[in-house]
């Protein structure tokens, strides 16, 4: 007897087309909103410490994207997060909130710098792919191992993979400061740098590096893997109501143990770049929370892999003006951790509001209003 | 205070009435100028298909929507109820087909906490004395210190209706009440309700499917067709006839299909299966079961005696710690790739919440059998093209009545989730159907299709295997009846030697 079956399809073909155009408008729109009304709450915050919002939105952009300078350094941080925001997304089409990405970036950057070591020798040819395989493979063990404990034993996964993450950055700290550790990185225990051969170079006429091409093609591939194939349709079946997915006797559990592992794999290919590309060796520096960025990321794009493209762009932005916005304004530098919060807590806030703001039946009101 | 106090001396009945009540969502009218008059004391029922506008009159009616066009009367007077707050401030109140209760607190905390002025501190010693009094003046009663989900479903909705009286509610909707009861406990129950009628304390407002309830209960009949009011009157002057041929209008249920001769090897075996069921604690023991092709066998049970998990044990959700399901000959392990060759289809009950994801399109619901089969084989790339083909070929034929392909499977009505799916589960050569509960809460044209679509699929040699708790829907459509009690099948008959009160007996574990 629900009433809304019986609501028909709009009469005119305009209508429908408006009515097309609405439905696909309400994904964005809400999202949109929620970053605004984040936005403006930490406006409200800045005033409470007699701070000037204009200005802080002002340099955000100007550090962020007002110069070919800053668009590069929001470019080479948006890799990481495009990474870790697909360690969130893929997992997350399966139902599954998986937040403990960090582990994974940190795992994944220590395995490259720990490799490398080995590998001085070896033609770049083969012992780049090498690298970045090996740190994608221990991602996609750490997170597919939150996806086992959840198939197998009934681990909660979001628990799981964040008390992991804080064992993998313990381990990398263990690591480097020991069994890793070069002799000759004094204040900041690292592995040994990697050798010239062994770093990833910029992207050409860029002053970007490749992890970036590289995330975004990893992106449009996740989206075509979800979006246009039968496995993909089939983890939609089984983050859709897995008891329909059993009953349909699809493999529910090969399917969670893969898609955690691939996300995984995503998160330790962050950690391949950010040494390869960035800070030349494995050290502390990999656990600066591109993981939990990435988190924020994902869910801004409501896990559309294609979302997360300009998502992470804007929130790199963020990321990249920090500085500036701590010199200029004389802010701490956990403004944008809480500039995040803002806009983490609202999006969280928007998603019970799905379905309620609704263009179409905005559309299709006007008639009898 | 007030609506603290047990109602000691009774309250006289409120009659309610409604003046061309007309609900329009945007250019759809779900209700067009309907006028009812439910009288002080009177038991009126309400019948009508699905979507015929029953839910949108009643909705409108407790204040949950505004209706577009058209009054509300409470004894006479302008009702203008603004939200159902108000509409239980006007003595109206609901029982819903789905219970309301806290399973886990007695019936006396459930009574207290209903109310709206609840205390921070509640005086349980004194709030019991008054309970006590008013179950006392009630005329029938269930236990006040017995947590909720110890009580039977029968006497649960006994506890709705008595939740309503000492809310001080005098005119009742009850939205299709006994879909969750026994023939025995919906009999009870609605003739303690009729007797509160008679004695003028009471008026009641009942959706219902059931012909027989209106027949022995009701005194006066509403019928809604599309939205119209299209017949009505005593129920003393109306026979079941009549009363069908207001519902239907000129359309006809699908006649029942006749059952044909089949012949067939046996295709599906169990054999000493044992499972947990659901609590852990109790065993599934299943010493042996064999559905031949072209034949139905029904299982009858009092539902929660283990249907649910066999179901589960049947498509793989469940593990088994002992015995063999075979189907033709082969072990079965219920994956994909075996339900595909053995051409093996299941429908459970409540589909929407066992078979479908909720969100996704009803197309996509309907391509879940096919998404990832290609000719010969299976395939890796999506065909969006070919499964919104085919389900606009499906949802014609099952006539599923949706919006578009494109909108979410949720938003569909209960018998068109159920057509969605079926339209999926029989779509091409099957041979073993496992159907659970297929028509539980659809109105008769609903339950009639998908009943003779069962029966032709097994005149075609699908072999059946049909969990029921309705035993006419058992009785009406196998080959032979077996009866499930505590996880086992402890009775077994041909369709012709089947005895209702045998049966029954079984049932009970009476046996």
């Amino acid at each position: 007897m629900a009433v809304g079956a019986d609501i028909p399809a709009p009469a005119t073909p305009l209508r429908a087309w408006l009515t097309g155009i609405a439905g696909r408008a309400e994904g964005l729109l809400l999202p949109v909103l929620a970053l605004l009304a984040g936005f403006a709450v930490f406006a409200v915050f800045l005033l409470l410490l007699g701070k000037n919002p204009a200005t802080f939105y002002a340099l955000v952009y100007k550090a962020g994207f007002g110069t070919a300078f800053s668009w590069n350094n929001t470019l080479s941080r948006a890799a990481p997060l495009l990474f870790s925001a697909l360690c969130v997304a893929v997992p997350a089409r399966l139902g599954l909130v998986v937040i403990g990405g960090e582990g994974a970036i940190v795992l994944g950057g220590v395995m490259a710098g720990g490799l490398a070591m080995l590998l001085a020798g070896w033609p770049a040819i083969l012992a780049m792919p090498l690298l970045a395989l090996m740190a994608a493979l221990v991602g996609a063990i750490w997170i597919g191992a939150v996806g086992a404990l959840r198939q197998w034993r009934g681990v909660n996964e979001t628990i799981a993979s964040l008390l992991l993450a804080y064992i993998a950055i313990a381990l990398m700290n263990h690591l480097v400061e020991g069994p890793l550790r070069d002799p000759a990185s004094l204040n900041k225990p690292s592995t040994a740098p990697l050798a010239e051969s062994l770093r990833v170079g910029d992207l050409p006429g860029w002053n970007v590096h490749w992890g970036l091409a590289v995330a975004v093609v990893c992106c449009i591939l996740c989206w075509v893997l979800i979006e246009r194939t039968t496995t993909g349709f089939g983890a939609r079946i089984a983050g859709g109501n897995v008891r329909a997915a059993q009953v349909q006797g699809l493999p529910v559990t090969r399917l969670v143990v893969g898609f955690t592992a691939l996300g995984g794999a995503f998160a330790g290919l962050a950690g391949y770049f950010e040494v390869s590309a960035v800070h030349g060796s494995a050290n502390a520096s990999l656990a600066s929370g591109y993981g939990y960025t990435g988190i924020l990321v994902a869910f801004l794009a409501r896990h559309n892999p294609l979302a997360i493209i300009p998502v992470a762009l804007l929130l790199a932005g963020f990321e990249a003006s920090s500085g500036l916005v701590q010199r200029r304004m004389d802010l701490p530098d956990a403004t944008m951790t809480v500039l995040q919060g803002f806009v983490f807590v609202s999006i969280l806030a928007s998603e019970t509001l799905t379905g309620r703001i609704s263009l179409t039946a905005w559309l299709n009101r006007k008639d009898t209003a | 205070m007030h609506a603290a106090q047990p109602i000691q001396s009774p309250l006289p009945a409120v009659g309610i009435e409604t003046v061309g009540m007309t609900m329009r969502f945007g250019s759809f009218t779900a209700l067009d100028d309907v006028s009812i008059k439910v009288r002080p004391g009177s038991f009126h029922a309400l019948l009508g298909e699905n979507g015929a506008g029953k839910s949108t009159l009643v909705k409108c009616i407790m204040g949950f929507y505004h209706a577009s066009a058209g009054s509300l009367l409470i004894d006479g007077f302008d009702g203008n109820v603004t939200d159902p707050r108000d509409a239980h401030a006007k003595g109206l109140g609901m029982v819903y087909q789905h219970f309301t209760l806290v399973p886990a607190l007695t019936a006396a905390e459930n009574l207290v906490i209903s109310r709206a002025d609840v205390p921070a501190v509640v005086n349980w010693e004194h709030e019991m004395t008054g309970l006590q009094a008013f179950m006392a003046a009630m005329p029938f009663r269930v236990p006040l210190s017995e947590p909720v989900h110890r009580l039977a479903a029968g006497e649960k909705q006994k506890l709705e209706i008595l939740k309503q009286l000492y809310l001080g509610r005098r005119f009742l909707i009850l939205d299709e009440p006994t879909s969750v009861l026994t023939p025995d406990e919906a009999d009870e129950v609605l003739g303690h309700v009729r007797k509160l009628c008679e004695a003028g304390e009471l008026s009641v407002l009942m959706i219902s499917h059931k012909f027989r309830e209106v027949t022995a209960f009701a005194d006066e009949v509403t019928v809604l067709r599309r939205g119209r009011r299209v017949g009505g009157g005593m129920v003393a002057d109306l026979s079941h006839q009549d009363m069908a041929a207001m519902m239907m209008g000129d359309a006809k249920p699908a006649a029942p299909a006749a059952r044909e001769v089949t012949t067939g090897e046996t295709v599906l075996a169990l054999e000493g299966v044992r499972a947990r069921d659901r609590s852990g604690l109790k065993e599934i023991a299943i010493d042996g079961l064999t559905i031949r092709a072209g034949e139905i066998v029904g299982i009858a049970g009092i539902s929660g005696n283990g249907q649910m998990e066999l179901m589960e044990i049947l498509t793989g959700q469940r593990p088994v710690s002992a015995g063999t399901i075979a189907v033709k000959g082969a072990p079965y392990g219920a994956t994909r790739a075996e339900a595909r060759r053995h051409k093996v289809r299941y429908l459970p009950e409540e589909p929407l919440q066992n078979a479908c994801a909720p969100r996704m399109t009803v197309s996509e619901n309907i391509g879940f059998r096919s998404f990832d089969v290609d000719v010969g084989g299976t395939r890796f790339w999506l065909a969006p093209g070919e499964m919104k083909r085919r389900a606009a070929r499906l949802v014609t034929d099952y006539k599923v009545k949706t919006a578009s392909l494109d909108s979410p499977i949720a938003a569909l009505s209960g018998g068109n989730v159920q057509r969605a799916v079926l339209s999926r589960e029989l779509d091409g050569e099957v041979d073993i159907l496992i159907i659970s509960n297929p028509c539980f809460g659809l109105d008769f044209t609903a339950v009639a299709e998908i009943r003779s679509r069962i029966m032709s699929a097994r005149n075609q040699g699908t072999a059946v295997l049909l969990m029921s708790e309705d035993l006419d829907e058992i009785l009406e459509l196998a080959d032979r009846v077996m009866v499930m009690s505590e996880g086992r099948l402890v009775y077994e008959c041909t369709a012709a030697e089947a005895d209702i009160p045998t049966i029954g007996h079984h049932m009970g574990g009476h046996a």
